[in-house]
C-alpha cells in the first residue's frame, strides 16, 4: 500500500463542509465525489451505519456518526434497508477498512456505487457539541467535484441559499413509483438476529397468512416489512395514493411507515389517514406516528438537535417497562397540541417528549421511535405483536 | 424504590491483590459503601486487605479486617446480625464465601438475606452443567463439552469430542487457576489433574477448543423490574485461548454489524434473565467464528468483575453503584445518571471514543515460568487508554505501560486490529524517513541530480522548500496518529523536548474530549476527560463548548493541585500508592484545594470520577502530563505518592515549570546518590553496610573479600529490587556476575555488606520540614535480606528496647531534616546487636503507608497531603474542612486512643512519640502468585515478587501472625505431619522449634540430613529422600496426602536448591502451606504453641477507639 499518498491526501484536507452559521469543518474526501446540499444531524449509535445509510428517512441530510471508527464491519447485502440510499452526505472521524465475515465490499466503495459523498477525519464531536448547542444546521458539502472560486465563504453562501427541508415534502421524494406485494419475512435472518417478530410461546402462522396490511411508504425501511410479513400478506403503496384506493383493496389494517422531513408538509397523507382511521386498524412509526397524530388534531413541531441514536430509553406508560429504543426524528408531537382522542402511551426519558400516542375510541396507535430497530435494540418489536393482536380483534368484533 | 425492610448490610471484600483478582473491587466496594450509607443502611464491611480504600474507618461503620474465610466470616456474622450480605462486589472470593455460608446453614441460621443475586443464580452461573442446561433451555449454542471429577471422567469425555486441543477449565476458582489447552494426551493429564486440585468442587470441565475465534464481552445491568440495559461492550483483540485478563481488549465492539450486535444483546439479556439475575451487573463472553458467524456463549459472570470496573472507566457508568442501588430495591429509571446530572440510569452508554486496555505483565520476576499466554491468567495489571480513534487509543495505552510491548502482541487476531498496528508501523517507518529525507534535501541543494526514492523527493520538498506550514501538517499528522513527541523524536532522530517546543511553536495542541455517557447529545457534569489530537484544529477553536472552560470559570477561585498516580499495577507498585493518591486527594478537597487527578490504571479508586474534582484519564508521561498542567493551570503537582513512574517525571516536570509541591525532586535524587548519601550517613554517625561498585568479575570477588560474605549484590540500574540476591561465596558470586554482567551490557554491580540475623525495621514518618512524626515503627518477621514488600512484619515492634527505639526515632527526625522532607518518608533499618544500621531513605510515599494507617489509625498519607501544600504539623489525626475546625477553635481532641497520645505532644509542640498500641497487635503478610506461574522459583529474596498483602489484628502478637497466615491462604495446620528441609546453619534452631512441635502433636518428616540430627538431639522423626537422591521424597508423600506443612530454608546454589524449587512448586501446586524462613517458622510454632486459633473478631473501630 502507499501509505505515502494516502497521507498526503490527509494531511491536505481538502474536503470541508460547510455550516450555514459560517462554521467550517475541514476533513477528507471519500465515496462519490459530488458536492452536495442538506441538513446536518447527528446519530450517536454505536454500530449500523449501513442501516442509517440506507433508511429513507435520512433524505435531505448529512449524517454525522458519533462513533469512533467506521467502515470496521464493511457492507453486506442483507443490512441494506432500503432500495437506494437518500442521505444527502456522511460525516464520520476515521474510516477503516472492513473486517467481518459477511462484508461484500468497503463502505467507501458503496458510496461511490451509490453516488453519495463523504468526509472523514473531522471532529465529530466537535461537530456534534456544535450542533448540540446551535441546532441542527443547513450546510454545504464540497468533496472537491468542481473549483469553488470564493472557496469556504461560497459555501457557505450556498449553505444559507439552500431552501432546507422545513415545509418541504420529502415522503414524495422517496416514496415507491408504484405499489407492490412484499415477499420475504424474517425467516432468512433468523440465525442471526434471533426471532424478531414471533414469541415462540405464541407461533403464527409464517407459511400462509391469512391477513392482509397496506403499507404507505412515506420513506419505508425494510425491517418494518419483513416485521409485518412475518404475520401478514403486506402490499407496499406510494405515499399519495388515496385512502379509497387503500379501501378498495379490503386490507385488515394500514401501516404509517417512517419517512423523512416535515411531517406538517405531506398534507395528503394527513387527509387520506382521516378517512381510514376508524375503518381499519392503523400503526405508525416515526413519520407515520405524526401524521397520524396530525390527523387526529394534534400538532408538530421541530425538536433542537432531534433524536438519532439506538440508547434513548423510552417508558411504556402502561406497563412501567423501559425500552432502549432507536430513534431518528427531527420533527415531534408538541406535547401540548396532544387532542382528547389521543392518549400519551410512551414517553420519552431523556426529555420527556411524546413516544407513542393511542387512540382512545379507534383502533389506532404509533410509536415516534423504530421498534424494528435496523439499527438498534429490538426491546420494543412486541408493538408489531400487538398491532396484530389489534387487526385480529377488529375482525373478530 | 428503597427497600426499608433492611437495616444492617454486610460487604464481603475481596482479599488480597492476587493475579485474577485486582484492586478493581477495591473500587466497587467504595462505591457500594458509599451508594448504602448514602441511603441510610447501616454497613458492615470484611476485608483482609489493609490497602484498600474499602477499608478506611470512615468509609463503613464497622470494618473488619479479619481473614476471608467461612469461620471468621460467620463470627462477624454472629456479632454483627446483618440483615443482607451483597456478595456481588467482592469478586469470586466473596461470590464464594456467601455460597459457602449458605450451604453451611449460616444465613439461615442467622436470618440473613442474599442480595444482589441469590444463591441459586449463583449456583445456575457458576456450576458448568447447571449453566449449561440452562444455556439450551434458551437455545445458545455452546462448545461442546463435559465435565469431570477425575482423570478417567475427562478422559472419556476427550473421546467423546474427538479432537485435540481441548481447553480444560477448572470450577470455582479464581482467574481461570489450574486450566489449561492440551494439545495431546499427555498434556491433558496433565492439566486435568492440576484442575482437579485447583477447583474448590473437584471438578473440570473439558471441552471443544474455540482458539483462534474472536471474544466479545457485553456488560449487563438489570433490575428487578425486567429492564436491562447493556453498559459497555468489549472486543478482545487477543483471540479465544487468551484469558480475557491477558487479552489486550477494546471498546466499543467494533467488527460486528448491528444485527449481529442487537442479537448478542438480547441473547445477553435473555442469559441474566435465565440464571435468575435479578438485580445488578453481570459480564456475559461469547466466541464469534470468524468464517461464519457462529457465536457460542462462553460463561457468564453474576457479579461485578474485572470487565465491569474496565467498562464503568470506560463509558462513565458506575456499575458497583448501581449494582448496589438495585440490591436494595431501586429500579434503573429511578437512577440519575451522574455523569449527565438529568438523564437516567436507565439506558445505555454511547462511546464516540475508542477504548484500549493492555495488561502488564511481571515475567521477569518469575525465571524458570512459562511466558506463553493461555487460558491461565498471568498479568498483574493493566492499563486503559483513551482516543478518538483507535491508533491513538492504542499507541497511548503502549506508553502507558511504561514497559516494552512490541506492536504485535499476539500472534494471530482479528484482520481489521491487525491492519491498524501494520498502519502504525508503516507510519512509523515512512515518519523514519523524514530524518533521511531531510539530510538528503541538503545533498538534494548541492548535487541536484541526486537520485531519490519515492517518498523521500516529497520529503525533500516538505522540508527543504516549504517551511512551517508544511513541517505542522506532518507533525500534526503524527499526533492525529497517536504518537508522542518522544516517539516522534525517535523517529526522526532528534529529541523529545525539541519536537515539544517545535510542535507548541506550531500551535499543535490536544483538544480534550469528555467521557459523557452519550457521545455529545447532552452536557456532561462530571468532569471526566481524555486528550486527542484531531486533524482538523480550526474547527476546535470556533466549534469548542467543552466543559473545562465552564469549570474553569466556576472553580478558579481556589488552588488547584494536581495528583500523579502510579500508573499500572505492578508487582513493587500497586493499590498502596493509589491507596496515598486517593487519600492526598480527600483530605485536600476537605481542604477546599481543586484536586486534578491523572492516572491510566482503570482498576483503581483514583480514577473514580468523583475522588477527584477533575479526572484525566491519560498516560503518566511528561508530555500528557504536562499538557495537562499547562491546560488545567495548576498550582502544584505531587509526585512522591504515585510510586517510581511519578517521581521519574519529577526533574522534567519541574524544569518545564511545574511546581512539585512537597521535597523537591533534587533531595529525592541525592537520597538516591550512593556517595551522597554515604556521606550523611556518616555524618550522622550511623553505621552503613559495607559497600563497593564492580566493574568486572575480578573487582566483584576483591571487593566482596573485603567487606566479607555474605554480601547483596544488584545490578546499578535497576530499582525496586530487580535482579537483586545474596551470594554466600565466591562460586555464587562468580555465577551471578557473569548472569547480570550479560544482561546489563558492562554496567556496574553493587555490592553490599549482608547483615545476616538482622531484625529489619520500616519506619513511616511524615514531615513538614520542620516537624517529623513518626506513623509507625514496623519490625519485619523475616531476617533482613528479604525484599520488604515481601517480609511479612509486625507492629508495634516486639524485639526492640526503649532505648533502640528512641534511637530509630532520632534517626527519623534527622534524617528528614536533612533530606529536606516535606510530606512522607520511609526509613529502612537494620538492627543487629543492639546498633542500627542505615540501609535506605525513601522520601516518598511507602508500600507500608496504607497498613500503618489502618494499624495505627493515623491517616499518614492525608497529613503528608496537606503537609506538601504548607500545612504544619502537628495536624489532627482526623482532616476535617477547615470551617469545621474553625467553629471548633482549631484542632480539637477526639475519644482516639492514638490521638490521645498525639495530642500530648502536640501541645509540647514536639515530634509526636511513636504510637504503641498497647492493646494490639497487627501483623502484614505478603501474598505471591507462583501458583500461577508453575517451575518459578519461590523463594523470598531482595528481589520483591509479592502482588498483595493482608492485614491481621489481634491482641496477641502470635495470634496476628498465625491469623495472618490465614488470611494470605496458607492456613498452618493445626495437627498433621510437617516435613523440615533447612539449612546446617538453621539445624540448631529448628531443632528447639521441632521438639515443641512434636509436644503439639505433630509428626515430623525431614530430609536425611535433617532428620538425622534431629535424631540427634533426641526427636523423633521419619526420613524423606531428597527428591534428586531417591524416592520416596517429600514429594510423594505430599501427594499422598501425608505432608500438611513443609519448611524449606535451603536456597544456596547447587542440589540442595534444585531440591528446594521442586519441593515448594509441589506444595504450592497441592495447596501445602510453605515456610521459607526460620522466622517465619519460629513464629508461627509460637502462634500454634498459644493456642490462636480460638480468637476472635473485633471492627477496626473498635481497636482505634480502645473499645475492644
Amino acid at each position: 500500500m502507499n501509505y505515502s499518498e494516502k497521507w498526503k491526501v490527509e494531511r491536505e484536507r481538502k474536503a470541508y463542509l460547510a455550516l450555514a452559521d459560517g462554521t467550517v469543518f475541514h476533513g477528507v474526501a471519500f465515496g462519490a465525489k459530488k458536492d452536495a446540499l442538506g441538513e446536518v444531524v447527528f446519530n450517536t449509535g454505536m454500530c449500523g451505519y449501513q442501516e442509517i445509510l440506507t433508511d429513507p428517512s435520512y433524505a435531505g441530510q448529512f449524517v454525522t456518526l458519533t462513533p469512533a471508527e467506521v467502515g470496521n464491519y464493511g457492507i453486506n447485502a442483507e443490512d441494506i434497508e432500503s432500495r437506494k440510499l437518500f442521505l444527502s452526505g456522511l460525516v464520520i472521524g476515521d474510516l477503516t477498512a472492513p473486517s467481518n465475515w459477511r462484508s461484500e465490499k468497503s463502505l467507501d466503495d458503496y458510496l461511490k456505487e451509490n453516488g453519495v459523498p463523504g468526509i472523514y477525519g473531522v471532529d465529530t464531536r466537535a461537530l456534534t457539541l456544535h450542533l448540540r448547542d446551535h441546532g441542527n444546521q443547513k450546510a454545504f458539502l464540497y468533496v472537491g467535484e468542481r473549483g469553488m472560486g470564493n472557496g469556504e465563504r461560497e459555501a457557505v453562501a450556498k449553505a444559507r441559499e439552500w431552501e432546507g427541508l422545513d415545509g418541504q415534502d420529502y415522503a414524495a421524494k422517496v416514496t415507491c413509483e408504484k405499489g407492490y406485494e412484499f415477499k420475504t419475512g424474517l425467516t432468512g435472518l433468523t440465525r442471526l438476529s434471533g426471532d424478531m417478530s414471533t414469541d415462540p410461546k405464541n407461533p403464527v402462522n409464517l407459511v400462509n397468512p391469512v391477513k392482509r396490511i397496506v403499507c404507505y411508504d412515506f420513506g419505508v425501511k425494510t425491517n418494518i416489512l419483513r416485521s409485518l410479513a412475518s404475520w401478514a400478506k403486506v402490499t407496499v403503496v406510494p405515499a399519495k395514493t388515496p385512502a379509497e384506493e387503500v379501501l378498495k383493496m379490503k386490507p385488515d389494517g394500514v401501516f404509517l411507515s417512517n419517512g423523512p422531513a416535515d411531517p406538517a408538509a405531506v398534507t395528503y397523507a394527513i387527509e387520506n389517514i382521516k378517512k381510514l382511521l376508524g375503518p381499519l386498524p392503523i400503526m405508525g412509526i416515526c413519520l407515520g406516528h405524526q401524521l397520524l397524530s396530525l390527523a387526529c388534531g394534534a400538532k408538530t413541531g421541530r425538536l433542537k438537535f432531534g433524536h438519532h441514536g439506538c440508547n434513548h430509553p423510552v417508558k411504556n406508560l402502561a406497563t412501567g417497562h423501559v425500552e432502549i429504543t432507536s430513534q431518528n426524528h427531527n420533527f415531534a408531537v408538541l406535547p401540548e397540541t396532544v387532542p382528547d382522542c389521543l392518549e400519551v402511551t410512551h414517553i420519552n426519558l431523556n426529555d420527556n417528549s411524546i413516544e407513542g400516542v393511542r387512540h382512545k375510541t379507534l383502533p389506532a396507535f404509533s410509536v415516534q421511535y423504530h421498534p424494528e430497530s435496523c439499527p438498534g435494540p429490538h426491546d420494543s418489536k412486541y408493538l408489531f405483536d400487538e398491532f396484530r393482536k389489534m387487526v385480529l380483534a377488529v375482525q373478530n368484533v | 424504590m428503597k427497600r426499608s425492610d433492611l437495616r444492617k448490610i454486610l460487604i464481603i471484600g475481596s482479599g488480597p491483590i492476587v493475579i485474577g483478582q485486582g484492586c478493581e473491587f477495591d473500587y466497587s466496594g467504595v462505591q457500594a459503601v458509599k451508594a448504602l450509607k448514602s441511603l441510610g443502611y447501616e454497613v458492615v464491611l470484611v476485608n483482609s486487605n489493609p490497602a484498600t480504600v474499602m477499608t478506611d474507618p470512615d468509609r463503613a461503620d464497622r470494618t473488619y479486617i479479619e481473614p476471608l474465610t467461612v469461620d471468621y466470616l460467620h463470627e462477624v456474622i454472629r456479632r454483627e446480625r446483618p440483615d443482607a450480605i451483597l456478595p456481588t462486589l467482592g469478586g469470586q472470593t466473596a461470590l464464594n464465601l456467601a455460597m459457602e455460608l449458605e450451604k453451611r446453614g449460616v444465613l439461615k441460621r442467622y436470618r440473613v438475606e442474599l442480595i444482589g443475586a441469590k444463591a441459586e443464580a449463583i449456583e445456575r452461573a457458576e456450576d458448568r452443567n447447571l449453566f449449561k442446561e440452562a444455556m439450551r433451555d434458551i437455545g445458545l449454542d455452546m462448545p461442546r463439552s463435559g465435565s469431570a471429577h477425575s482423570l478417567a471422567e475427562a478422559e472419556a469425555i476427550a473421546k467423546t469430542i474427538g479432537s485435540w486441543p481441548l481447553i480444560v477449565r477448572p470450577g470455582f476458582t479464581l482467574g481461570g487457576t489450574g486450566g489449561g489447552i492440551a494439545h495431546n494426551a499427555e498434556e491433558f493429564a496433565r492439566i486435568v489433574t492440576g484442575g482437579l486440585e485447583a477447583s474448590l468442587n473437584h471438578e473440570v470441565l473439558v471441552e471443544e477448543s474455540l482458539i483462534g475465534w474472536k471474544e466479545y464481552e457485553m456488560e449487563v445491568m438489570r433490575d428487578k423490574a425486567g429492564n436491562a440495559v447493556i453498559v459497555c461492550s468489549i472486543e478482545n483483540m487477543d483471540p479465544m485461548g487468551v484469558h480475557t485478563g491477558d487479552s489486550i481488549t477494546v471498546a466499543p465492539i467494533l467488527t460486528l454489524t448491528d444485527r449481529e450486535y442487537q442479537a448478542m444483546r438480547d441473547d445477553s439479556i435473555k442469559v441474566l434473565e435465565k440464571i435468575g439475575i435479578e438485580t445488578g451487573g453481570s459480564n456475559v463472553q461469547w466466541a464469534v467464528n470468524p468464517e461464519n458467524g457462529r457465536r457460542i456463549i462462553i460463561e457468564m459472570n453474576p457479579r461485578v468483575s474485572r470487565s465491569s470496573a474496565l467498562a464503568s472507566k470506560a463509558t462513565g457508568f458506575p456499575i458497583a453503584k448501581i449494582a448496589a442501588l438495585l440490591a436494595v430495591g431501586f429500579t434503573l429509571d429511578e437512577i440519575t445518571n451522574d455523569i449527565t446530572g438529568k438523564t437516567l440510569a436507565c439506558f445505555e452508554p454511547s462511546l464516540d471514543y475508542i477504548v484500549v486496555k493492555i495488561p502488564r505483565f511481571a515475567f521477569e520476576k518469575f525465571h524458570g515460568a512459562s511466558t506463553t499466554l493461555g487460558t491461565q491468567m498471568k498479568s498483574v495489571g493493566e492499563v486503559m487508554a483513551i482516543g478518538r480513534t483507535f491508533k491513538q487509543a492504542y499507541l497511548k495505552a503502549v506508553r502507558s505501560l511504561e514497559a516494552p510491548l512490541k506492536y504485535h502482541h499476539a500472534e494471530t487476531y482479528d484482520p481489521w486490529f491487525k491492519r491498524e498496528l501494520e498502519e502504525i508501523e508503516a507510519f512509523r517507518k515512512w515518519l523514519g524517513q523524514f530524518r533521511l529525507a531531510t539530510k538528503n534535501a541538503e545533498n538534494a541543494k548541492t548535487s541536484s541530480d541526486s537520485p531519490h526514492p519515492e517518498p523521500l523527493c516529497e520529503l525533500c520538498d516538505l522540508c527543504g522548500n516549504k517551511g512551517d506550514e508544511e513541517m505542522s501538517s506532518l507533525i500534526r499528522q503524527a499526533k492525529v496518529f497517536g504518537f508522542s513527541d518522544k516517539e516522534i523524536a525517535e523517529a526522526i532522530g532528534s529529541d523529545e523536548i525539541t519536537v515539544r517546543t517545535k510542535r507548541q511553536e506550531l500551535g499543535i495542541r490536544p483538544e480534550f474530549g469528555e467521557v459523557d455517557t452519550c457521545a455529545g447529545e447532552f452536557e456532561a457534569v462530571t468532569p471526566y476527560y481524555y486528550s486527542y489530537y484531531s486533524l482538523a484544529a480550526e474547527n476546535a477553536e470556533n466549534a469548542k463548548t467543552e466543559c473545562p472552560l465552564r469549570s474553569l470559570r466556576t472553580l478558579r477561585q481556589k488552588h488547584k493541585i494536581m495528583i500523579l498516580g502510579g500508573g499500572p499495577n505492578r508487582i513493587g507498585q500497586g493499590i498502596e500508592f493509589d491507596w496515598c493518591c486517593c487519600h492526598a486527594a480527600f483530605s485536600l478537597r476537605k481542604r477546599g484545594y481543586e484536586v486534578v487527578m491523572v492516572n491510566s490504571n482503570p482498576e483503581t479508586v483514583s480514577t473514580d470520577y468523583d475522588t477527584s474534582d477533575k479526572l484525566y484519564f491519560e498516560p503518566l508521561t511528561f508530555e500528557d502530563v504536562m499538557e495537562i498542567y499547562d491546560r488545567e493551570k495548576c498550582d502544584g503537582v505531587i509526585v512522591q505518592y504515585g510510586g517510581q513512574t511519578p517521581l521519574n517525571l519529577a526533574a522534567k516536570l519541574e524544569k518545564a515549570g511545574a511546581k512539585i509541591v512537597g521535597t523537591s525532586p533534587n533531595d529525592i535524587a541525592l537520597a538516591e546518590d550512593r556517595d551522597f548519601f554515604r556521606e550523611l550517613v556518616a555524618e550522622v554517625g550511623m553505621k552503613q553496610p559495607a559497600s563497593g561498585i564492580a566493574h568486572s568479575i575480578e573487582d566483584a570477588r576483591r571487593i566482596a573479600k573485603e567487606i566479607g560474605y555474605p554480601v547483596l549484590v544488584r545490578p546499578s540500574f535497576v530499582l525496586g529490587g530487580r535482579g537483586m540476591a545474596i551470594v554466600y561465596r565466591e562460586s555464587e558470586l562468580d555465577s551471578y556476575v557473569s548472569e547480570a554482567v550479560a544482561a546489563s551490557e558492562g554496567k556496574p554491580i553493587l555490592i553490599d555488606k549482608f547483615l545476616e540475623h538482622a531484625i529489619e525495621l520500616d519506619v513511616d514518618a511524615v514531615s513538614d520540614g520542620e516537624t517529623t512524626m513518626i506513623g509507625a515503627i514496623l519490625e519485619h518477621i523475616e531476617a533482613a535480606g528479604c525484599h520488604s514488600g515481601d517480609a511479612a512484619a509486625i507492629t508495634p515492634p516486639v524485639n526492640l528496647s526503649d532505648k533502640t527505639i528512641a534511637e530509630v526515632k532520632r534517626y527519623t527526625e534527622i534524617f528528614a531534616k536533612r533530606l529536606h522532607v516535606v510530606g512522607l518518608m520511609n526509613l529502612q533499618l537494620a538492627v543487629k546487636d543492639g546498633e542500627i544500621w542505615m540501609i535506605e531513605v525513601n522520601p516518598r510515599a511507602s508500600r507500608t503507608v496504607p497498613f500503618v494507617s489502618k494499624a495505627t489509625g493515623i491517616p499518614l498519607a492525608d497529613l503528608g497531603a496537606l503537609a506538601m501544600v504548607g500545612e504544619k504539623l502537628p495536624l489532627p489525626p482526623r482532616i476535617e474542612p477547615p470551617s469545621a475546625l474553625a467553629s471548633l477553635g482549631g484542632y480539637v481532641p477526639r475519644s482516639h486512643p492514638s490521638s490521645d497520645r498525639l495530642r500530648g505532644s502536640l501541645r509540647s509542640g514536639d515530634t509526636l512519640p511513636i504510637p504503641r498500641s498497647p492493646n494490639y497487635y497487627c501483623v502484614k503478610e505478603a501474598v505471591f502468585p507462583y501458583v500461577k506461574f508453575p517451575g518459578a522459583k519461590i523463594t523470598l529474596s531482595p528481589e520483591m515478587k509479592s502482588t498483595g498483602e493482608v492485614m491481621a489484628i489481634d491482641p496477641d502478637r502470635f495470634g496476628a501472625y498465625y491469623k495472618s497466615q490465614i488470611a494470605c491462604g496458607s492456613p498452618l495446620p493445626k495437627s498433621g505431619n510437617v516435613f523440615l528441609s533447612v539449612r546446617d546453619e538453621d539445624k540448631p534452631r529448628v531443632a528447639e522449634l521441632a521438639a515443641k512441635l512434636k509436644e503439639l502433636g505433630f509428626g515430623i518428616y525431614a530430609t536425611l540430613g535433617t532428620s538425622t540430627y534431629l535424631w540427634g538431639h533426641g526427636i523423633e522423626s521419619k526420613a524423606a529422600f531428597r527428591i534428586s537422591r531417591g524416592r520416596p521424597n517429600a514429594i510423594d508423600l505430599m501427594r499422598k496426602g501425608e505432608i500438611q506443612w513443609v519448611v524449606n530454608t535451603s536456597e544456596s546454589d547447587g542440589e540442595a536448591s534444585g531440591d528446594s524449587v521442586q519441593l515448594r512448586s509441589a506444595a504450592v501446586a497441592t495447596g501445602v502451606p510453605v515456610t521459607t524462613t526460620l522466622a517465619g517458622f519460629a513464629a508461627a510454632v509460637a502462634g500454634l504453641a498459644e493456642d490462636c486459633a480460638e480468637s476472635s473478631v473485633y471492627s477496626l473501630q473498635e481497636y482505634h477507639t480502645g473499645n475492644r
